[in-house]
């Protein structure tokens, strides 16, 4: 069974590693500061016991306002799983640092994240529109897109 | 005194052996491949949109379109993710019969999945309608049960929509009793042949390190030899209560992605076996309202599909349609690796690599 | 990771792409009209032109070559008519052509969506006379359970002039294969005398 770590838990081994980085905590998941995202995933990836190496998933909510990056990250080898997020308040021009360098798996991700909601992802060697085309005005899946759906 | 440049060829989104609308840019020196860019987007159609303004219910049939051959498999990650936020119980009857639906489906998608591997290695047709004639089996189970032969909307939150019918169970135990044999005789077929061996044996190497780097997941990321089946790791429904083994292979090429998918096949057959035996008799839907009201929160549920893991990622605002409604899609994160796997192979090869790779373009773009 | 020296510029060619994607949108408004002014018509032709007609339209009718243009799901329909149980090779139509040059009927199998538009009208005009379109599935008829996408065509008609529509979501083989039946008849009712 995989065991989903406590928010708790890990904000406490975060803390130790790198002070004021954790902004909040809840049941599930860890906020972390926008600037300190790198390292926070750097040391979760590397430090022995917690061993991230499995990225499962990136995405991005839009919460009118503030936007909040979750990343679900699984180590395969000791077989638990944790939610990391982070929220970003700049609406005109909104940009995180990218994890690409740690997780190959997060180019597609980050792409279509940037694409949909507009977020740019500092350090991502090919930041351009994926799923929609070159020209397309605006970014679906804000809460304030268009009248459409 | 020659002067040779690399050249761009476009593999445009209208192909016989793209899977679907997937575009490459390749940039050759000769037939050798220097650079590969994937552009896809083809088949965008905003459903994470669409759910946004849908009921919890009403987003169903919309989970059906995304991997379009296996869209049981798809209804069972959704309604396990609704059931997980809202904490609702699911007759003991109903979690049996999803568990032989999506085994079926396993089978019937992985049989697609040589076939159409097959076809591209040049075989045209022939091994595709062998499989086929499985498949239209199985469709024919599921047209029973359900009336539909490709998109079901088949599961509710709370269990299923109906009941399966008499003929059912007779014919399942027909269909479970020869499957076997037709599996051997692919394997019979295909395992040796020296056309298959040349053409896939050492193509396409994925090594364990970069599979998990990459996020790969399914039958591909055992290929490479990582013993990781979320059927075993994690599991959800009642997985736990059945025997059956997680294959894996040891070299990553794609023959063993081939190989991986008619050892999984078999274990399929086996987990419906048991399942068919201990199936309760009871009733099959929990009764939930049609605008169902699931408390704040959000959820992460993740079930491992014919393709990889399937994962969806709801939050709820206490109201009847989902706030964000986010897909997390095996065939478009097992596509990080297709470039750096091709590079310096040649045409063809990147042809096989992306058969045995397994994408889905309704879900690739969603 | 690194990007070898590609010999073209990859956002050139996707603003490139976007313009001509933002160019068809804009120009597509409005669904082209339903040709179908065969269905009422009474030609008077010459005893000598109408046999030829018959032959020819006989050959026509029961030698339509499709192009692969299946989209979405509707495609593994439109694939399980191809293959032995519903058996298309009957009407002499097994035969997909993978090159729009060889073939005489689109069958636009699934949504489309703006991205893919103008790929797929090039497509069509690559098609040599006579052609017809049939669009199959309710996402080629009117962009089906996604009309309110914002990335959705609603409609092939739009881009295209459409002959014959199938409803369904994905249709069975069998009604595919009745409105390819109805695609025959509307054939041997005579292309080769008269301008289409």
């Amino acid at each position: 069974m995989t065991i989903a770590l406590s928010g708790e838990d890990v904000a406490r081994r975060i803390g130790e590693h790198l002070p004021d980085a954790v902004t909040e905590f809840s049941e599930t998941a860890v906020f972390i500061k926008v600037e300190d995202v790198l390292d926070i995933a750097r040391f979760l990836k590397e430090t022995p016991r917690l061993e991230f190496d499995y990225l499962n998933s990136i995405t991005a909510v839009d919460y009118t306002e503030h936007f909040e990056v979750v990343y679900h990250l699984t180590s395969i080898t000791n077989n638990h799983s944790i939610v990391l997020k982070t929220r970003c308040y700049d609406r005109e021009n909104p940009r995180v640092p990218s994890v690409v360098s740690l997780w190959q798996g997060a180019d597609f991700q980050e792409r279509e994240v940037y694409d949909l909601m507009g977020i740019a992802f500092d350090g991502h060697p090919n930041l351009k529109r994926i799923l929609l085309w070159e020209g397309f005005a605006g970014h679906p899946l804000r809460k304030d897109y268009g009248s459409g759906v | 005194m020659f002067k040779t440049e690399p050249i761009m060829i476009n593999f445009g989104p209208q192909h016989p052996s793209t899977h679907g609308v997937f575009r490459m840019r390749i940039t050759f020196d000769g037939e050798r491949i220097l650079d590969l860019e994937p552009v896809f987007g083809y088949l965008h159609r905003g459903i994470e949109k669409l759910g946004e303004s849908k009921t919890y219910t009403q987003i169903i049939p919309y989970t059906d379109r995304l991997d379009y051959l296996a869209s049981m498999t798809n209804n069972h990650a959704y309604v396990l993710a609704v059931e997980k936020l809202a904490e609702i119980e699911v007759p003991e009857r109903a979690e049996y019969l999803r568990v032989i639906m999506a085994e079926l489906m396993r089978i019937a998608s992985h049989l697609m999945t040589v076939g159409f591997m097959l076809n591209e290695m040049g075989a045209f047709f022939t091994p595709l309608l062998y499989m086929w004639r499985e498949r239209e089996k199985i469709l024919d189970l599921f047209e029973m049960v359900c009336g539909q032969r490709l998109t079901y909307n088949y599961m509710r939150i709370g269990g299923l929509s109906q009941d399966i019918p008499e003929e059912f169970m007779p014919a399942l135990e027909r269909f479970i009793e020869e499957m076997p044999g037709f599996i051997d005789e692919y394997d019979q077929l295909l395992a040796e042949n020296e056309i298959l061996l040349a053409r896939t044996k050492g193509v396409g190497i994925l090594p364990p390190e970069q599979a998990i780097n990459c996020s790969v997941s399914g039958p591909v990321l055992r290929a490479s030899g990582v013993q990781w089946d979320l059927r075993r790791a994690d599991p959800y429904s009642i997985y736990d209560r059945f025997d059956f083994e997680i294959p894996t292979c040891q070299n990553g090429d794609v023959y063993d992605r081939y190989r991986m998918r008619i050892l999984e096949m078999r274990q399929s057959v086996r987990i419906v076996k048991q399942a068919m035996d201990q199936l309760p008799l009871g009733e099959v839907r929990t009764k939930v309202s049609a605008t169902l009201r699931p408390p704040k929160g959000e959820v992460y549920g993740h079930i491992e599909g014919p393709k990889g893991e399937l994962g969806f990622y709801l939050v709820s605002d206490g109201s009847p349609n989902p706030y964000r409604f986010h897909i997390r899609a095996p065939a478009i994160i097992n596509l990080t690796m297709f470039r750096d796997v091709c590079v310096g192979r040649l045409l063809a090869d990147a042809i096989i690599i992306l058969g045995s790779i397994d994408i889905c373009m309704g879900e690739v773009d969603r | 990771m690194e990007i070898v020296q590609r010999p073209y510029n990859s956002r050139e060619l996707d603003a490139v792409e976007g313009a001509a994607i933002e160019a068809l949108r804009n120009a597509s408004q409005e669904p082209y009209p339903d040709p179908i002014d065969w269905l009422e018509e009474d030609i008077e032709r010459s005893v000598l032109v109408s046999s030829i007609d018959l032959v020819i339209d006989w050959g026509r009718r029961f030698s339509v070559w499709p192009v692969n243009c299946g989209l979405a799901c509707c495609a593994f329909e439109m694939i399980g008519l191809a293959t032995s149980r519903f058996d298309i090779s009957r009407f002499g139509m097994e035969l997909f052509r993978a090159s729009p040059r060889q073939a005489d009927l689109m069958l636009v199998a699934g949504t489309l969506t703006w991205k893919m538009a103008p790929a797929l009208k090039r497509v069509y005009d690559q098609m040599p006379e006579p052609k017809w379109v049939v669009a199959m599935g309710s996402c080629a008829i009117s962009g089906g359970p996604f009309r309110d996408s914002y990335s959705v065509v609603n409609g092939v008609n739009l881009i295209l002039p459409v002959d014959v529509y199938i409803p369904g979501c994905p249709p069975r083989p069998e009604a595919l294969m009745h409105g390819l039946i109805m695609l025959h008849q509307k054939i041997s009712k005579g292309t080769f005398s008269k301008k289409r």
